[in-house]
C-alpha cells in the first residue's frame, strides 16, 4: 500500500511540471506581460517601469525566470497583487472556505440524489423510471448553469420571495447559520444539478456493468434478498469508478462554482477570479489557475489512493 | 465489451430485454435532436430573409415589449427597443458559428495528437499523453477566462481559444482506437505492400476512425455552444452590440421583475441546441457503435 503510494506520489510530479510550465506560459502570454498594468499608469515613466523590472526579477532570462517563480510557487510565494499589494496566495485563501463551504453541499446533494436515482435506474432497467431518470440527465448536462441559475432566482426570490437572491448573509446576520443555509440553498441546488446527473449516470453504467457478474448470479442463486445483494455485494464494486469520477470531475466543479458565484454574488474563490478580470489583476488570476490546477491534481491522487484502498487488485498490479 | 454474448444469454434472467417503448423513445430523441439541429441551422442560415428587424435597430417607443402584443415585434423587444426575434436569430448564427468553428478545431487538433501518439507509441506517446493529463488539470472556464482576457475577443479567437481547451477527450478517444487498430492484419498488410508511415495514418487508420469521431464532434458542438454562451454571458466573449445568446442574458438579471422574458428566450434557446446536438450524437453513437448497442 505504502509503495503504491509512493509511485502514485511520484507520478505527481511530471503533473504539476506540466501544470506550472503552462501557467508559466500563459502569464507570458498577457498582453505586455506582468507589468501591462504600470503600463497603463500616467504617472509611470519608462525609468520607473525599468526599475520595477529589475525589482520583480523580470529583466533575467526565461529560464531563471521560470526557475525564480516555481521556487517562490514551492515556498509560499505567490506574489503580491497589483493593487494593494497583498500576498495573492493570502487573498485566495480568505475565499477558500466560502467556496469549499458551496462545493461541499452541492457535492453532498448531487452524489446522494445522483447514486440513488442512478441505483434505482440500473435496477429496474428499461423501466419508465430509468428512461425518465436517463433522458432527464441527458437534459439536465445540456442545462447551462447560469441560465439555470438566473431561472432559480427569478422563480423563488423574484416573484415567490421566499429566498434570498445572492449573497452570503444578509446586512447584519453575519455569522448566522440559519441565515447562511438560506443563503446557501439556491446556488448549492443549482451548482448540484448538472454533477446530479453526471453521477446518475455514472452510477447506473457502474451498476449494471457489477450485476452482470458471476458473483452476482451467485448471490441470486444462493437465494440473497435483493437488499443484500445489492449493498453487500453490488455497491462496494460499483464505488470504484464513483471515487474516481470525484477526482477527475474537480475541474468541472471549480469551473461550475465559479459560473454560480457570479450569478449568485457569492463570495468565493471564483467570484474573487472574475472580480479580478475585470481588475486586470493578473497576479490573482495566475494564482486561481495554479490553485485549482494543484488542488485538481492532489484530488485525482486522493482517489486514486483510496481506490487502491479498497481494492487490493489495483495496488497489486 | 467482448462480454456482448454473456449479456445476451444471461439476459433474461437478469434484466428485462430492452422494451420496444425504450428502444423507440431512445430513436425519437436522436430523432429530435436531428430535426433540432436542422432547423436551427436552417434558421441562422436564413436569418436575414426571417428576422423582421435589423438585430441592432433601436426604436426607443417600443422598449421592454412583451412577447405577442405587438405582432411587428413577435417576441417582444429588450431595454433598447431591439427586436429580440431578430436578434434570437443572429445570435443563434454567431453561437453556431463559434460552436462548428471550435468543434473543427477541437476535432482536428485532438485527432492529430491521438493519431501521433497511439502511432507511434514510446517516448512521443509518454511525452503526449502527459500533455493531455496536464491540460486536463485545468478547469476549463478558468482557462478559458484568463487567455480571453488576453486575447482580443474577434468571433475566430473566441473559437479557437474554446477549441484549444476542450480537445483532451478527443485525443484520448483517437488514440484508444488507434491503439487497437495499428494491431490488424489490414495494417500490417499495408505495411508489408511498402506503405509509409504518414500513409497509414491517412489512408488506412483515420478511415476507421471516422464513427467515433463524428459521435465526438457532434457532442464537442454542444459543449462548444455551451461555453460560448458562459464567457459571452461573462462579458468576455462575444461583445455587444453583436448579439450572441450568452451576452444577451448578461443585462436580462437586471430586468428580472419587468421583462422577464429577456432572460428566459435565450436561455431556452441554449438548452435548446445543446440538448438537440447532445441527443444526436448520443443517437449517433448508438447507431455507429455497435459495441455499445447492448449496454446502453
Amino acid at each position: 500500500m505504502l509503495s503504491y503510494c509512493g509511485k502514485r506520489l511520484l507520478q505527481a510530479v511530471p503533473l504539476l511540471i506540466g501544470v506550472s510550465l503552462i501557467g508559466f506560459g500563459l502569464m507570458h502570454l498577457a498582453p505586455g506581460g506582468p507589468l501591462a498594468v504600470y503600463t497603463l499608469n500616467p504617472t509611470i515613466t519608462a525609468q520607473d517601469i525599468e526599475r520595477i523590472k529589475i525589482v520583480l526579477g523580470l529583466d533575467l532570462p526565461v529560464h531563471l525566470q521560470y526557475l525564480k517563480w516555481a521556487s517562490g510557487m514551492l515556498t509560499g510565494n505567490w506574489g503580491t497583487t497589483f493593487f494593494g499589494g497583498r500576498p495573492v496566495l493570502n487573498v485566495i485563501l480568505e475565499r477558500m472556505p466560502a467556496t469549499f463551504l458551496l462545493m461541499g453541499t452541492a457535492l453532498a446533494l448531487a452524489v446522494t440524489l445522483g447514486v440513488c436515482v442512478g441505483m434505482l435506474g440500473a435496477l429496474r432497467r428499461h423501466s419508465l423510471f430509468d428512461y425518465l431518470a436517463s433522458t432527464g440527465a441527458m437534459i439536465m448536462l445540456s442545462f447551462p448553469t447560469f441560465w439555470f441559475g438566473l431561472m432559480a432566482i427569478f422563480v423563488f426570490a423574484v416573484r415567490l420571495r421566499w429566498l434570498p437572491s445572492g449573497g452570503m448573509y444578509e446586512l447584519g446576520e453575519e455569522g448566522n447559520p440559519l441565515d447562511l443555509l438560506r443563503h446557501l440553498i439556491l446556488p448549492a441546488s443549482v451548482l448540484a444539478l448538472v454533477i446530479t446527473a453526471t453521477y446518475s449516470r455514472y452510477t447506473r453504467s457502474a451498476f449494471i456493468e457489477v450485476m452482470h457478474q458471476d458473483f452476482m448470479r451467485t448471490a441470486r442463486a444462493k437465494g440473497l434478498r435483493t437488499p443484500a445483494r445489492l449493498f453487500r455485494h453490488a455497491f462496494p464494486n460499483a464505488l470504484k469508478p464513483l471515487i474516481a469520477l470525484l477526482g477527475t470531475d474537480l475541474p468541472q466543479l471549480f469551473s461550475g462554482a465559479l459560473v454560480t458565484e457570479t450569478i449568485f454574488g457569492w463570495p468565493g474563490m471564483g467570484r474573487l477570479f472574475v472580480d479580478a478580470l475585470t481588475m486586470k489583476e493578473y497576479p490573482i488570476l495566475m494564482g486561481m489557475v495554479m490553485f485549482t490546477a494543484i488542488f485538481v491534481i492532489v484530488g485525482n491522487l486522493l482517489a486514486d489512493i483510496a481506490i487502491a484502498f479498497l481494492d487490493p487488485r489495483v495496488r497489486l498490479s | 465489451m467482448s462480454s456482448a454474448v454473456d449479456t445476451l444469454a444471461v439476459a433474461p434472467t437478469l434484466t428485462r430485454r430492452p422494451g420496444r417503448l425504450r428502444r423507440f423513445l431512445a430513436h425519437r430523441l436522436a430523432a429530435f435532436g436531428a430535426v433540432t439541429v436542422v432547423l436551427l441551422l436552417l434558421c441562422s442560415a436564413f436569418a436575414p430573409a426571417l428576422a423582421p428587424h435589423d438585430p441592432l435597430d433601436l426604436d426607443t417607443k417600443f422598449r421592454f415589449l412583451p412577447p405577442l402584443v405587438n405582432l411587428s415585434f413577435p417576441l417582444g423587444t429588450d431595454e433598447l427597443g431591439r427586436d429580440l426575434l431578430s436578434r434570437l436569430l443572429y445570435g443563434g448564427r454567431i453561437s453556431l458559428v463559434v460552436g462548428i468553428v471550435a468543434m473543427v478545431t477541437t476535432v482536428v487538433t485532438g485527432a492529430l495528437i491521438g493519431l501521433v501518439a497511439g502511432f507511434n507509441g514510446g517516448w512521443t506517446d509518454t511525452l503526449l499523453m502527459r500533455f493531455v493529463d496536464t491540460m486536463l488539470c485545468f478547469p476549463q472556464v478558468f482557462l478559458l477566462l484568463v487567455v480571453a482576457a488576453f486575447v482580443p475577443p474577434t468571433l475566430v479567437s473566441i473559437a479557437l481559444i474554446i477549441g484549444l481547451t476542450s480537445w483532451m477527450e478527443v485525443a484520448r478517444i483517437v488514440r484508444a482506437e488507434i491503439l487497437h487498430l495499428k494491431e490488424q492484419d489490414f495494417v500490417m498488410a499495408a505495411r508489408a505492400l511498402g506503405a509509409s508511415g504518414s500513409r497509414i495514418m491517412a489512408l488506412e487508420l483515420m478511415p476507421n476512425v471516422a464513427a467515433p469521431l463524428l459521435v465526438a464532434a457532434t457532442l464537442k458542438v454542444a459543449a462548444a455552444v455551451l461555453m460560448e454562451s458562459y464567457i459571452s454571458f461573462l462579458g468576455y466573449g462575444v461583445q455587444p452590440p453583436l448579439a450572441s445568446w450568452g451576452n444577451m442574458l448578461t443585462n436580462a438579471q437586471g430586468y428580472f421583475d419587468t421583462a422577464p422574458w429577456l432572460a428566459i428566450l435565450p436561455g431556452a434557446m441554449i438548452t435548446l441546441t445543446v440538448v438537440g446536438f447532445n441527443f444526436l450524437g448520443d443517437g449517433l453513437r448508438d447507431a455507429l457503435d455497435p459495441r455499445l448497442r447492448i449496454d446502453v
